[in-house]
């Protein structure tokens, strides 16, 4: 297999979130754009166990999207690696639509849904309300260590969540239960939707809480792949520590208007914009 | 069906939770699918035998209630059937949001467990006396609300529960109560209970609070022949029953330790409104809180004991004559 430009594909995820939520009309535009390149390694980068056409092969890699807002970054990573059509991308948040506006898992008994819609394959959780995925990882970790499976569960969250002291909870019984094979990935993307996270609610000192809370903690640049990478290489260093990563990035990553502005965190761009990013976003300029 | 036992006026006396309790140590034996958590009141919601016997299948989470459901979701999002305890003030009173979100939304086979409902928990007080969990939990889609009636039955309900693949709540309460339905008497999801037979006025009740109802009927009887329907499934509500029994009497009274919004009494008045409209009245909290004090204290203060249920019980069959 040839090796896969991770830049390229993640510079396509951005194209897809773009065009998404402009067709949307709503959405959240600012943490999915910055997360891209953890999407793009997660789904892409060879390491985690997923398998598209067996979305819930019991082997699989769990990736729990706790921060439900980031939605349009998890789906159009699944379509690419082949879960589902890409053209469904363009339902998001549409009557009917198996994209809705934040994740959602829902389980099915004797094949009794009870859902408005289908179910998207390759979603492990329900998410949008924050803190609620992070727990759910917790359970998730625990049960697989009662199963004795081998597989990591990845939580990715987002620094403004923490402000939820549930997030505290599940770190706490993460710790205690000793779950090795979980890794919470939080986005430090130090926006809200509000304003700046030291505005809103302060998270410093961040590694300082994380690690009295008993979590492994390793900080990295999110737009970095090698420094991606080494989650995986570090986190099986310390199998009885749950893993907090801090991940850095930039809101808004490849679009030099959306960069780094809180305003960006829950709207879509307009068609004009839209255009605009994808202009730049084609021209490889991804700063 | 017989229901009760023979003389329902010498009764063993035992919480529910105790059934509970066993319940789910023969399910820890017969099930291996089957965990339990709590936070941090495993010996008052009688789970101390499952977390001794099963250990490696029970998690002690801590007075942490949101992460109680979370956690619980994930667990049963990976095939277990966890059982996840608390006083029912805590969860779901500080746990909705996760129940409605990570449970129902979800349809996790989740089965919450809230302990210490009712004015009957009494010397702890209004912050511990759950009140509102029946409405809180019965207005969310796909969530079966049971509220067992003694310990008897809560044995079974929660047996009926491990079966059954979904969203359930389970509505505990603390005193030592009457254990008035019989051994055999069988327990179906959904199947209202007719306790009593009668033509003259239903009495449609849930939980320990149904054994003044019986008493009352038995004081009234020569006088008004009374009905009593033990609906200990709250959602979905056995219309069928309800509804055929309001027909033949006319008159229906609810009763319940809950408020009287949005509880028993609110799930009955919304389907004979609809189907039947009927005379009615409804026996429980009048919004409000209310106080510390001994349970038969508390339940003869707010008119929910024997006495209470024979003055509404003649109250609405004069009224409507």
């Amino acid at each position: 297999m040839p090796r896969i430009d991770l830049p390229i594909v993640a510079r396509d995820i951005r194209k897809n979130i773009i065009r998404m939520l402009a067709l949307a009309g709503s959405g959240h535009t600012a943490g999915a754009m910055g997360s891209a390149d953890l999407f793009a390694y997660l789904y892409f980068g060879g390491e985690v166990k997923v398998r598209s056409n067996d979305p819930m092969w019991e082997g699989r890699d769990r990736i729990v999207l706790s921060c439900g807002h980031y939605a349009p970054v998890l789906y159009t990573s699944l379509a690419m690696a082949g879960f589902f059509p890409l053209k469904e991308l363009s339902t998001l948040r549409k009557l009917g639509s198996r994209l809705q506006g934040h994740v959602v898992r829902h389980m099915e008994y004797d094949g009794r849904r009870k859902l408005a819609h289908d179910q998207l394959p390759g979603v492990e959780n329900t998410g949008g309300p924050l803190g609620q995925g992070v727990s759910v990882a917790v359970g998730m970790a625990l049960a697989a260590k009662l199963k004795g499976e081998k597989h990591r569960i990845i939580c990715i969250g987002s620094d403004g969540e923490m402000n939820e002291g549930q997030t505290w909870e599940a770190y706490m019984s993460a710790s205690k239960y000793k779950l090795g094979r979980l890794i919470f990935i939080i986005d430090r993307n130090k926006i809200q939707i509000s304003g700046n996270t030291n505005e809103v609610m302060p998270l410093e000192h961040i590694e300082k809480k994380l690690e009295s809370f008993g979590l492994r903690v390793k900080e990295i640049d999110g737009h970095n792949f090698d420094e991606i990478s080494s989650i995986f290489t570090w986190s099986v260093m310390y199998p009885e520590q749950p893993k907090a990563v801090i991940m850095n990035t930039v809101p808004g990553k490849g679009v030099s208007f959306m960069e780094n502005d809180y305003l960006w965190h829950g709207a879509p761009p307009t068609k004009d914009q839209a255009i605009d990013a994808l202009v730049e976003l084609i021209g490889g300029n991804s700063k | 069906m017989k229901y009760l036992v023979d003389d329902i006026s010498t009764v063993e006396m035992k919480g529910d939770r105790d059934g509970f309790g066993e319940a789910m140590m023969d399910l820890g034996k017969r099930n291996e699918k089957v965990v339990a958590l709590c936070a941090d009141l495993r010996e008052s919601l009688r789970l101390e035998s499952f977390a001794n016997e099963y250990s490696s299948r029970f998690f002690e989470v801590g007075v942490a209630e949101q992460n109680l459901i979370g956690v619980a979701s994930g667990l049963a999002l990976e095939g277990f059937i966890p059982f996840a305890a608390s006083y029912a003030v805590f969860s779901p009173g500080r746990s909705w949001d996760q129940i409605r979100v990570s449970v129902a939304y979800t349809n996790a086979n989740v089965k919450v467990v809230g302990g210490h409902t009712g004015i009957s928990v009494g010397p702890d007080g209004p912050t511990h006396q759950a009140m509102e969990d029946i409405a809180m939990m019965r207005v969310l889609p796909n969530m079966v609300v049971v509220v067992p009636c003694d310990a008897a039955q809560a044995r079974k309900a929660t047996m009926a529960l491990a079966e059954y693949k979904g969203p359930a709540y389970l509505r505990l309460s603390r005193p030592k109560n009457a254990v008035f339905t019989s051994k055999g008497a069988t327990f179906e999801i959904g199947k209202a209970q007719i306790l009593r037979e009668g033509k003259d006025l239903t009495v449609v009740g849930c939980g320990p609070v149904l054994y003044a109802v019986l008493l009352a009927a038995e004081e009234l009887k020569g006088e008004i022949d009374v009905e009593v329907i033990n609906m200990h499934t709250i959602k979905p509500l056995d219309i069928e029953t309800l509804v055929r029994s309001a027909k033949k009497t006319g008159k229906v009274l609810t009763v319940e330790e809950h408020q009287i919004s949005g509880g028993l009494g609110g799930a009955v008045a919304e389907v004979l409104s609809e189907m039947l409209p009927t005379k009615m009245k409804r026996l429980g909290m009048r919004d409000a809180f209310g106080e510390s004090g001994d349970p038969d204290e508390l339940l003869s203060k707010y008119g929910l004991d024997r006495e209470a249920m024979v003055r509404a019980i003649r109250e609405i069959s004069v009224v409507s004559k």
